[in-house]
Order: C-alpha cells, then structure tokens, then sequence
C-alpha cells in the first residue's frame, strides 16, 4: 500500500481529538476501502446465489445457473409454494425449530442467573471452587455426553446396575432437546452472567438489604432486571447456536420427521440426492432466513456477547 | 384447492399449533413453578432465609451439570474401555484400550485423523488471516459497516445452510452442458476446459470443504480481532507514526505485538469449533470420496453402525485434543487482565 508510506504532512504535531482524526483520515485509503468492499461482495456472493436460485423456476433452477438470472430473469415461487405447504415440506420444521429453541433459551437463562447470583451474592464455603468447576466444564465437548445421556433419557441414570434416578419418560418429545441444550449451555451462561451480576454496583444490594428484601427479592427485583444487558448478548448467542444446531437434534429428536427442526430437515432432503434437488434452494433459504433476520437486527447485542466471550474471557 | 389439500393443510396448521401449544405450556409451566417456589421460599425469614436462597439458586444449576455432562464424560470414558456395541447391550467386557489402539491403527481412521489434523493446521490459520486483513482495511474506512456486514453474515448461518448454499458453488455438470455451479463456471471462464467433479475428487474435495468453514469463521475473527485493533491506543500507533512506522511496518511491530493475545485466543477458539463440526461433511459427503473427519466419523460410530466403544474412544481423543486449547486460552486470556 505505497499511498500510505507518503508521509510529508505528519511532521506538524497534533494532539488529542485532532490528532487521532488525522490519524484516521490517513488511513483511510481508497486502496483499503476497494479491498475491503471486494472481501466482503466475495463472502456475499454464494448466498446470494441461493437467494436467486429460490426465486427461479425449477426448469432454469436446474439447467442454468443462478447468474443467468441477470441475463434471462424469470421469477417463480412455486418453490416456496411446494416448500411451504404440504406435510413433507419445511412448515413443521420450521414451526419445530421455534418449540425447540425458545424453551432451550429461556429455561438456561433462569437457571444460570439464578447460580451466577448465589455464586456472586451469597457467598458460603466452596463457591470459588464450584465456580472454577463450572466454567472448567465448558472443556467438556458435548459429543463426550450424548450416548450416555441418551441412555439416561430411555432407562434412567443406573450405576452399577443400580437405578439412581428414573427415566423422567421423555423419551421421544421435545423436553428431551430442550434439557439437553440447557445442560449443555450451562457452563458458558453461568461464566457470562455471573460475572456481569458480580459486578453490580454493592450499594444496590446494601441498600435493597437494609430496605428488609430477602434475598430472592433481590434476585428477582433488583438481579433481573439490571443483569438484561448481559441475558439479551447471552440469548441472542444461544438463540442462533440453538437454531442451528444439527448434533443435538439428530441425536435426541431421532429420525421422527414430525420432531425435525430445519436444519435436520434440510440436511435429510440433501442427503436424498436429487430427489427433491429443486426444493433445495427455496427450503435453504427458509433455514437460513430466522437467525439472519435475528443477527441482523441485533448484530449489536451479538457481537457484545461474542467479545464478552472470547476477549474478555 | 382441492379437498386433499385443505384436509392436508389444516392437519399441518393443527400440528403446528399443537406444537407451539406445548411450548407455551413448558415455558409457563416452568416459570410459574419458580415463582411458586420464590414465594413460598420467600417467607423463610432469620437463619434459614440464606441457606435456603442459596439452595434454590445453586442446585437446579449443578443438577443438570452433573447430570448433563459430569456422570456423562465420566461413563463415555468408561464405555470407551469396553466393546460396547449398541445402547443397553448386556454382557459388557472390558478390553482395556483396544479401541484407542484401533483409532490409530486402522488405516482408515487413521486416514480421518490425520485428515482432521490437516483441517486442524488450515482452517484456523487461514479463517483468522482473512479476519485480520479485513479488520485492518476496514480500520482504515471511512463507512466501514457495510463490508463488515457483508463478512460477518455467514456466522448467524448454520453449517447445514452453509454446505447448501456452497452446493450452488461446488454443483457439477457436464463440461458440454450449461453450468449450474459457479465455480466450474468461473474456472472453464478462465480456461479450464474439464473442471473436475469437485465433490468426488480427493483431496480436493477436503480443502474445498475447508473453504466453507473459513467461510463462516472469518467474520467471527474480523469481530474480535477488529475489537482489540481498536483498543489499541490512539497515542501508540500517532507515536509510532511519528517515529516514520507506517504501513507493514506499523503492522508488524506495533498492532500484532499488540494484540497478540487476542490473537491466540481467535486461533485456539476457531480450532475448538474446527474440531468439533461435523455438520459440513456429513451434508455434503458423508464422509464418502475420502472427506471423513473425527467428529462425522463418531457420530456415525455411535448413532449409525452401533460401535459405541469405538466411537467414545474417539470422543475421548477429542476430548484430549480440546483440553490444551482451553488451558492456554485461559491462561492467555489471564495474562492479559493482569497487564491491564
């Protein structure tokens, strides 16, 4: 990038607020602006592809490519008619994926505000060491459970032979998805929101303490409702890896295509070779819409979990 | 519309809200069952009031995290010693590491492990050096949101969705036919008369797999990344500026330097996830023309050929592969707020 090494006017120092727009203003070169842009049409261009292909007729679907649209636009939605309706298409999935991610995010929630505040708030003998074995736990991959959790769900947790726990005969419903994604989330949203409830201001606490609240009020009128920065990035992150999950729903939701969310859906009409190849587009993109319209609209929120998560730790 | 039709879809709408009904009911249920179990613990007041609160905050947490993934890691390592076959089989023996030995000596596992170690070395490396390069340019934009945008969107899409979208880049067709795949089209457009059929031709088909889940992974480094560019402070990079650093020299010896911890926490974050996806592979091979990698090869060991001996042998070297990633990154990640 030769136009950023010219460099006559630097000598003059600025300072302060002055400065560092000077600073951006040299850096923001035409260059930089052209490749970025490039990287970015680049990334683009295959969804769009699926985002054309959807709207075109099975006929040109199948025989041009998606380009060809910009030469000899035809537009269709039988697709999306076929896909829509119909007991074999996307409709239940789609109605499948709601049932099984709103539970799974807002059951975690409670759970892991609940711990994250006795860990943070209720101090007793032992909490460093259970937090430290909570957070330690997101080293477990959740491939590690799914046999024996399984198990548990069909015959109850036996030891030795021993029946420790019964089965709780949710075998073959959606609970069984739903308990096991909050299971599974547990270790990340316990870390999240106990150290955004950590750092709640003590004077709250002191003063809703000497106002009489008990302990569970405070959780309830005073946690709750200041923790919602850290649960809205916590269910955003949740929500989108619920969504697009595939694992835990092949796994629990087994091959009953009543129970299938999207993506088991999709993923069984691709594994059909060809049987349904024109549905692929318009059904891909009915998998992909909910969480892009969720990302896009609270990208904000999304990436603050994200950094809360990976850069801050 | 035809009878058939109504019947058929107003059964669908049925199901639907049966469905959704449910859900409504779960949620309710269960936030009507804490609000009951808060009032009631509610008037416990003096001694008790704490240990109480503690107990109803804390104990539905560890329940489900033992009984969720604790006595779970512990009973694969278990069944990972046994030649276990399907699920409640009686007459279980134990066969010591038989099944390890058999990951890494069995030419074809062994051929998934060192597959996956490739995806191992590739994907991260490659995921976080498009994710920098962007972070850098658009650092230097004036209206940078539409471009990050554009390279963050694939992360909000499943690997499933992704694998059908990149179907409409990798579709083959007869190089004497009209092209439906745009990279046989883009490739024959710039000469290649017999583009190969991507997908059945190793070992190209494994890097063109790759490339899907850089794909999805960049933005996610761009993000982070983009983040700890911006942290660095406005005086360090003017005196650097000063001093005549500009350009790849600015780069090299202050901003990498400087994010270098957040650099190897995208690293070992993005190979976590490289580890663990099986989803690509199995949408788009299913492990066929020599794709298969550790994750997709357990998954079908445990849930399709009823080898789950061997596949929670496979699951434990997964395990064992995660456990260093997460120690460092941890130990990066606490070096850091120290110096801050």
């Amino acid at each position: 990038m030769t136009t950023v090494t010219t460099s006559t006017d630097v000598a003059k120092p600025l300072h302060g607020a002055e400065a560092v727009k000077a600073v951006r203003r040299r850096f923001s070169t035409p260059m930089a602006s052209f490749f970025a842009v490039l990287i970015g049409l680049l990334w683009t261009i295959p969804t769009l592809g699926l985002f054309i292909n959807s709207f075109r007729s099975k006929q040109d679907a199948a025989t041009t490519g998606w380009w060809m649209f910009f030469v000899h636009p035809t537009f269709s939605l039988d697709g999306y008619n076929q896909v829509l309706t119909g007991s074999g298409g996307m409709l239940i999935p789609l109605v499948n994926s709601l049932a099984i991610t709103i539970p799974a995010t807002i059951i975690p929630i409670f759970i892991a505000s609940m711990a994250g505040y006795a860990i943070a708030w209720l101090p007793f003998r032992g909490s460093d060491v259970i937090f430290f074995g909570i957070f330690a736990l997101q080293v477990v991959p959740l491939q590690m459970a799914l046999v024996p959790l399984q198990q548990y769900y069909v015959h109850g947790l036996q030891i030795a032979g021993v029946t420790i726990l019964p089965s709780p005969h949710i075998n073959g419903t959606l609970a069984q998805i739903w308990l096991s994604h909050t299971m599974f989330s547990l270790p990340l949203a316990v870390f999240l929101l106990h150290n955004f409830i950590a750092q709640l201001p003590n004077s709250v606490m002191e003063a809703a303490r000497i106002d009489g609240a008990s302990h569970l009020r405070i959780f309830r009128s005073i946690v709750l409702p200041l923790s919602m920065p850290a649960i809205a990035s916590f269910s955003i992150f949740q929500f989108l890896w619920v969504w697009n999950d595939l694992l835990v729903a092949k796994v629990f939701g087994g091959s009953d295509p009543t129970m299938q969310p999207v993506t088991a859906r999709m993923q069984s009409l691709v594994g059909n070779y060809g049987a349904h190849a024109e549905l692929l587009a318009p059904a891909g993109f009915v998998t992909i819409v909910v969480p892009l319209i969720v990302f896009l609209a609270l990208q904000r929120y999304f990436v603050r979990g994200l950094l809360a998560g990976s850069v801050k730790g | 519309m035809t009878a058939s039709h109504v019947v058929m879809a107003s059964s669908v709408a049925g199901q639907a809200a049966t469905t959704l009904l449910g859900v409504i009911e779960a949620v309710g249920g269960f936030v009507a069952i804490l609000f009951i179990v808060f009032y009631v613990a509610g008037r416990a007041t003096g001694r008790l009031q704490k240990p109480i609160a503690l107990i109803i905050c804390l104990v539905p947490a560890l329940f489900l995290v033992a009984l969720g993934l604790v006595i779970p890691a512990i009973t694969t390592i278990n069944n990972s010693l046994t030649n276990q076959q399907f699920l409640g089989q009686q007459k279980i023996k134990y066969i010591g590491l038989k099944n390890y030995v058999y990951a890494f000596t069995d030419p074809a596992t062994q051929q998934t492990i060192l597959r996956t170690v490739l995806w191992l070395l590739i994907v991260p490396v490659v995921s976080v050096g498009v994710g920098l390069l962007v972070a850098l340019l658009v650092d230097r934009m004036k209206h940078p949101s539409a471009a990050k945008t554009m390279v963050f969107l694939p992360t909000a899409i499943s690997f499933v969705g992704a694998s059908v979208i990149w179907r409409y880049v990798y579709d083959y067709k007869d190089p004497s036919l009209p092209q439906t795949g745009l990279l046989s089209q883009v490739v024959i457009a710039l000469g290649w008369r017999n583009p190969p059929n991507w997908m059945l031709t190793a070992p190209l088909n494994t890097f063109l797999m790759m490339v899907i889940l850089i794909w999805i992974q960049a933005g996610f480094s761009m993000v982070v990344l983009g983040a700890a560019l911006k942290a660095i402070p406005e005086e360090v990079i003017e005196s650097a500026r000063m001093d005549g650093a500009s350009g790849w020299r600015l780069f090299r010896t202050i901003q990498v330097p400087m994010i270098r911890g957040t650099l190897v926490v995208v690293l070992t974050t993005v190979m976590i996830t490289t580890l663990k996806v099986f989803d690509i592979v199995f949408t788009m091979t299913n492990g066929n023309f020599s794709t298969d990698i550790l994750a997709r090869r357990m998954f079908s060991d445990m849930f399709v050929t009823s080898q789950v001996g061997r596949g929670s042998a496979l699951a434990v070297i997964l395990f064992i592969a995660v456990v260093p990633l997460v120690f460092y990154n941890v130990r990066v990640l606490r070096r850091e707020r120290e110096i801050r």
